[in-house]
């Protein structure tokens, strides 16, 4: 309604005034922020989107391209952020009981914990960077003989009358000398194939888990905010919201990831 | 070849062109139909409005009377009445769609190429031209891909229209109802030209086509070069961009250039003879003159030597008025 | 703040109280520009965004005119091709994303949402004024890239001509995804609003439909426009990065971003006319001065519109390289959705049926809306047929579809809203004579524009052309003429209710004799919404409500004299 009782007002320096009660604030904001993580996943949602559709019209360019990912960083990566959304599971349950030196504990060490997956991200992408497994025009990583790593031709023959190169003002990706040779790429029989347009997979592998990085940094300079905050000592059990609701977010980061990591590196 | 004026617009009725291809009656027929049923339900909501507002208009001493503010059979029925007609619209408009999706096994096959901003046909002989001949005793079928951006090809007469992507081809067909030119349009949008990016069918009576194509297909054999290479000129796209008399366009003129200075992009300057015409056509993106922009397509395997020669020689007898060109 | 009016309970604001511009109201609560900057009052920032819409409205309307000029003869007129293009484009980009999508739900449900529930703000008061930088923000990327080059690629962005071209696309796109999550978080702020805001007593079918109305809009704003925001990322790593996900050159497939644009796009329409139809709803009751018929079946075909709307997506791609299954499933599921929008229609005009129609300006606008609306929807039916949408796509049918629904509908929509809160937000009357004389020349402006362009359409005029064939001049210049009379509506409009603001007629609180809560607060409103708890009760027992010709306005009749809040 209208107003608060003069009652809670004066007792509660976190109630809003255009909130009857603290309860009511509590489940708005939480209501705000599941909804608030469910635009996250459409947004995310958008990219799974394009990743199905390119896996299902050309598996063969994720099964060959997906071994230039280190399944090792990256599992230590999922384990890395598995832990994190415990600590900071944990962090809530504090902030809820009033242990503020294991909630300033917690949520540093989900912090660190942040740190060290970009830590690990940064090592991945350096040596993608080093390698030249960039998607579109950027990929200049050589490909073993027998490739044709350049712009298609159309997927269906050539109409009558029209021969030679295909007549596209962009430049073609490069193709370089007989260089890396991935026995695991070869089928049983013949010399290995290596598939067309293998920039596509680094396209989505960049794109995926480029934005998901991005949301691992604004997590956490969230979660520092909220560090700061539980230093000073503004959270307890009759005020903890802050703490719960960045705790969603993050285990939302955690789980987009934990879907990011078996479709991008665990093909078969 | 009893050509009329081009139907496109105009020979119709108040909404629609003059039905022109095989096709085209069934979808003016769902189309009538349509408009039927809406002026009906038009006339239905809008004549109660009207007849409410004055019937129940504020008047001194008049209140509003009392009235059930639901009738769930009244509302039941103006939902399920509403959903059986548009149900039976959306099948009568698939079931035309799908008749139409697929050409006949004899349908005569062109090759339509569209880039910016021009449309290009290639016939089963070889032969490429930029106007669409096709015999109208036949259903013909179009294999389409564009050089560039999406463009669409649309024939209004026809009630056809198929959008054109480059790295795939799409296909439409139409079996034209009598001989006479039609209006082909690009109809998505594409930049600069694309208002300018027109064509035309022009339908034959039986036996026409075939000698229409004869004579096209020879025109390197049985015109002199600069003729021939104006005949390419006008029909593989070039006139879209470049003009024969001077007049400023998308890409530079062609009267005068030969044998004079060029200011490149990025400072070189390089003299206008013929390997630079050449080298012009086939890599047009490796030199670009300077105040254009660099949007013209390649045409590397898209023309034969022969065609290039011959039109190098047209651009050549485009002479200056300061005496340029050979 | 003075206290007002001693005596308690329903109906018990004094005539002293109708009016507050003379007292304290949230204009005057707190002076300056800073205070206004950072407000946390719903009203203000309602006020504010209002201002800024109706700016880019104006934009995007002298666009507009310019566009109809060039099109006054088949080959140029007053500008060149690219020109002309990127006109079209600014002309789209700006209606839409700067003006329409905000549109009623920024500019009057922030205003209106919180009083009509009997609240004091909206759920996140921080975040809506985040909302409304965000807004700026967006505008400003915007306008950077009309300064630095413009754009020329069409509202709807295609790939591969939006990632290839030379114009300043990055920009708009950067500025098209800022601007989406000023949408998202306006959604947001307004469903927890709804969900937890509500007085005791207003269960779910005892909101006003305005209510739901947003409420659909808003879980669209959520679910849609995130797949915007990565559609236009997209396009931004594919220019900037070249990512090649859409380049058929690098393996990419352009129709995918179609899908991805269309699939937000497509909803997007229903954020568009959602909330004119909850106004429509209000308008309706009031002017007939009854109980809007079928309440039920309104409220749920917000819900069902709201979620068929995902649905739908692929009819604008039925010619663009989709099977034939997706085009016969996308065009079946685009004929249910219209049903609902059907439904209100009949809904609306059945209850003006033994009414007391009272033809003030804002009902103008809602019979516009009946009017207009209905021929935009009737012409949806033949785009939703697929033999039928082969001949009219990207014809000037379609261009007349929208404008006659997005047009036609919700600004007609959004200026009855604006003409029935006027009084309620700025505590004045407009002249209601140039309101109905400018009414009027809109309704009739507007058919003259749009009509010829549905019949160009189906003869076969393509869209987005800036050169035509001369057989179709006729039907430009007449459209055009249409255009300027439309202009000259717009121009009245702006000029009497500026005018209103200094010389209006002070406004009573309910000069319309609406039920909802809004009207039983002063115009303007105090600061913190209400004097005393409103009587929330029915929103559409418009009987309680009695004209008292001394206030020039309507007052509660104490026929229920319920306590503030029980059930």
């Amino acid at each position: 309604m209208s107003h608060t009782s003069p009652h809670d007002a004066a007792h509660d320096p976190h109630l809003a005034h255009h909130f009857p009660d603290a309860a009511t604030q509590f489940e708005a904001g939480k209501l705000g922020m599941w909804i608030f993580l469910a635009t996250e996943i459409l947004l995310f949602g958008g990219l799974f989107c394009a990743y199905a559709v390119y896996r299902a019209h050309h598996p063969e360019i994720f099964i060959y391209a997906h071994q230039f990912l280190d399944k090792v960083l990256g599992g230590i990566n999922t384990a890395v952020l598995i832990i994190s959304s415990l600590t900071m599971a944990w962090a809530v349950r504090a902030a809820q009981l009033g242990h503020q030196r294991a909630l300033v504990r917690l949520l540093t060490a989900t912090i660190a914990l942040g740190f060290v997956f970009l830590g690990i991200k940064y090592v991945e992408y350096e040596h993608k960077w080093k390698e030249g497994l960039l998607p579109g025009t950027r990929f200049t990583h050589p490909l073993p003989e027998g490739t044709t790593a350049s712009p298609p031709a159309p997927v269906e023959p050539a109409p009558v009358g029209v021969a030679g190169e295909e007549a596209t003002t962009i430049p073609p990706a490069a193709r370089g000398p007989a260089g890396l040779a991935d026995p695991a790429a070869a089928p049983p029989a013949g010399p290995p194939r290596v598939p067309r347009n293998v920039q596509i997979f680094f396209g989505i592998y960049f794109t995926m888990t480029g934005l998901h990085a991005l949301h691992v940094i604004a997590g956490m300079i969230t979660l520092m905010w909220i560090l700061r905050r539980a230093r000073r000592g503004e959270f307890g059990p009759r005020y903890f919201t802050p703490v719960d609701l960045a705790g969603l977010y993050w285990h939302l980061v955690d789980l987009i990831w934990i879907y990011l990591f078996p479709l991008l590196y665990l093909i078969h | 070849m009893g050509v009329s004026s081009i139907q496109g617009g105009g020979g119709g009725g108040f909404w629609l062109p003059r039905a022109a291809s095989t096709g085209a009656g069934a979808v003016d027929a769902l189309f009538y139909f349509i408009l039927a049923i809406s002026l009906i339900f038009f006339a239905l909501i809008v004549g109660l409005m009207i007849l409410f507002v004055v019937r129940y208009r504020r008047r001194a001493g008049h209140g509003p009377e009392a009235s059930p503010a639901h009738n769930t059979p009244l509302e039941i029925t103006w939902s399920v009445i509403p959903l059986a007609i548009v149900i039976g619209i959306f099948a009568w408009g698939f079931k035309v769609f799908m008749d139409l999706a697929t050409a006949p096994a004899n349908a005569y096959e062109v090759q339509v190429t569209a880039q910016k901003w021009s449309w290009l046909y290639t016939y089963p002989n070889g032969h490429v031209d930029n106007v669409l001949h096709v015999p109208g005793d036949r259903p013909v079928k179009l294999v389409m891909t564009s050089e560039d951006v999406i463009h669409s090809f649309f024939v209004p007469a026809f009630r056809v229209k198929r959008d054109v992507v480059p790295g795939r081809y799409s296909t439409l067909w139409f079996e034209a109802l009598e001989p006479g030119e039609y209006q082909v349009y690009c109809t998505e949008y594409c930049g600069t030209g694309h208002s300018d990016m027109l064509s035309k069918v022009v339908v034959h009576p039986p036996g026409g086509f075939e000698k229409w194509l004869e004579d096209a297909s020879n025109i390197l054999n049985t015109l002199p070069p600069a003729e021939a290479g104006e005949r390419l000129y006008r029909t593989r796209g070039c006139i879209q961009c470049h003009s024969m008399d001077g007049a400023a366009g998308i890409g530079p003129t062609f009267r005068g250039l030969v044998g004079t200075q060029r200011a490149m992009r990025g400072g070189a300057v390089v003299i206008a003879d013929e390997n630079y015409l050449r080298e012009s056509i086939l890599e047009p993106q490796s030199r670009v003159v300077a105040g254009f922009e660099p949007v013209m397509p390649t045409y590397k395997g898209r023309l034969k030597d022969e065609e290039i020669t011959a039109l190098i020689a047209f651009i050549k007898s485009l002479k200056g008025e300061n005496g340029g060109g050979q | 703040m003075t206290s007002r009016d001693a005596t308690h309970g329903p109906g018990a604001l004094a005539a002293s109280a109708q009016n507050a511009l003379g007292g304290d109201n949230y204009l005057n609560h707190g002076r300056g520009v800073w205070s206004w900057l950072t407000t946390l009052d719903h009203k203000r920032i309602g006020v504010m965004y209002l201002v800024s819409i109706l700016a880019a409205f104006l934009l995007g309307g002298v666009f507009a005119l310019l566009l109809r000029t060039e099109l006054l003869t088949p080959q140029q007129t007053i500008m060149k091709a690219d020109t002309y293009n990127q006109m079209f484009t600014l002309h789209g980009a700006v209606m839409i994303f700067l003006f329409i999508i905000p549109g009623i739900p920024a500019a009057l449900g922030n205003f209106v949402l919180p009083l009509m529930l009997g609240a004091k703000d909206v759920a996140f008061p921080r975040l809506n004024l985040a909302s409304y930088y965000l807004w700026v923000t967006g505008a400003l990327f915007a306008l950077i890239s009309m300064i630095t080059g413009a754009v020329d690629t069409g509202w709807t962005f295609y790939t591969p001509y939006s990632t290839t071209t030379s114009t300043s696309v990055i920009s708009m796109v950067f500025g098209a995804f800022i601007l989406g999550f000023s949408s998202i978080f306006t959604g947001l702020n307004f469903v927890v609003t709804i969900h937890k805001m509500r007085p005791p007593g207003m269960t779910w079918f005892r909101m006003p439909l305005f209510l739901w109305g947003l409420y659909g809009t808003a879980i669209i704003q959520i679910l849609a426009t995130p797949v915007l925001g990565i559609t236009l990322l997209l396009i931004i790593a594919e220019r900037a990065l070249g990512v090649g996900i859409f380049d058929p050159a690098l393996g990419g497939d352009p129709v995918l971003f179609q899908h991805f644009f269309w699939f937000y796009s497509h909803p997007a329409v229903y954020i568009m006319i959602l909330p004119a139809m909850g106004v429509i709803s209000e308008l309706m009751a009031t002017f007939s001065r009854k109980r809007i018929f079928g309440y039920t079946f309104i409220a749920g075909s917000s819900i069902a519109i709201a979620v068929i709307s995902f649905l739908v997506w692929g009819h604008h791609m039925f010619v663009a390289g989709q099977s034939n299954l997706a085009g016969m499933i996308f065009s079946f599921l685009t004929f249910l959705v219209a049903i609902p929008s059907a439904i209100k229609v009949f809904n609306w005009t059945a209850t003006m049926y033994k009414g007391s129609v009272w033809l003030a300006t804002p009902m103008l606008y809602a019979l516009s809306f009946l009017f207009l609306f209905g021929i935009g929807g009737l012409t949806g039916l033949f785009l939703g047929a697929l033999a039928t949408d082969v001949h009219l796509h990207d014809t000037y049918f379609v261009v007349a579809h929208f404008h006659y629904v997005m047009f036609g509908g919700t600004v007609m929509g959004f200026l009855g809203g604006l003409h029935y809160w006027w009084p309620k937000m700025f505590g004045r009357m407009y002249s209601e004579r140039w309101g109905r004389i400018a009414a009027l020349l809109i309704f009739v402006g507007f058919n003259v524009t749009f009509f010829a362009q549905f019949v160009m359409g189906s003869q076969g005029m393509p869209r987005r052309y800036y050169n035509y064939l001369p057989e179709f001049t006729t039907y430009h210049v007449i459209s055009t003429l249409g255009s300027y009379l439309l202009g000259a509506g717009f121009l009245i409009v702006l000029v009497y209710l500026i005018h209103s603001l200094a010389k209006g007629q002070p406004a009573p609180a309910n000069p319309w004799g609406a039920a909802t809560a809004e009207w039983q607060t002063p115009s303007p409103p105090p600061h913190d919404n209400f004097l005393q708890d409103p009587v929330v009760d029915d929103p559409y027992d418009v009987e309680r409500w009695r004209w008292d010709a001394e206030l020039a306005g309507y007052r509660l009749e104490g026929a229920t004299a319920r306590p503030a809040g029980a059930v």
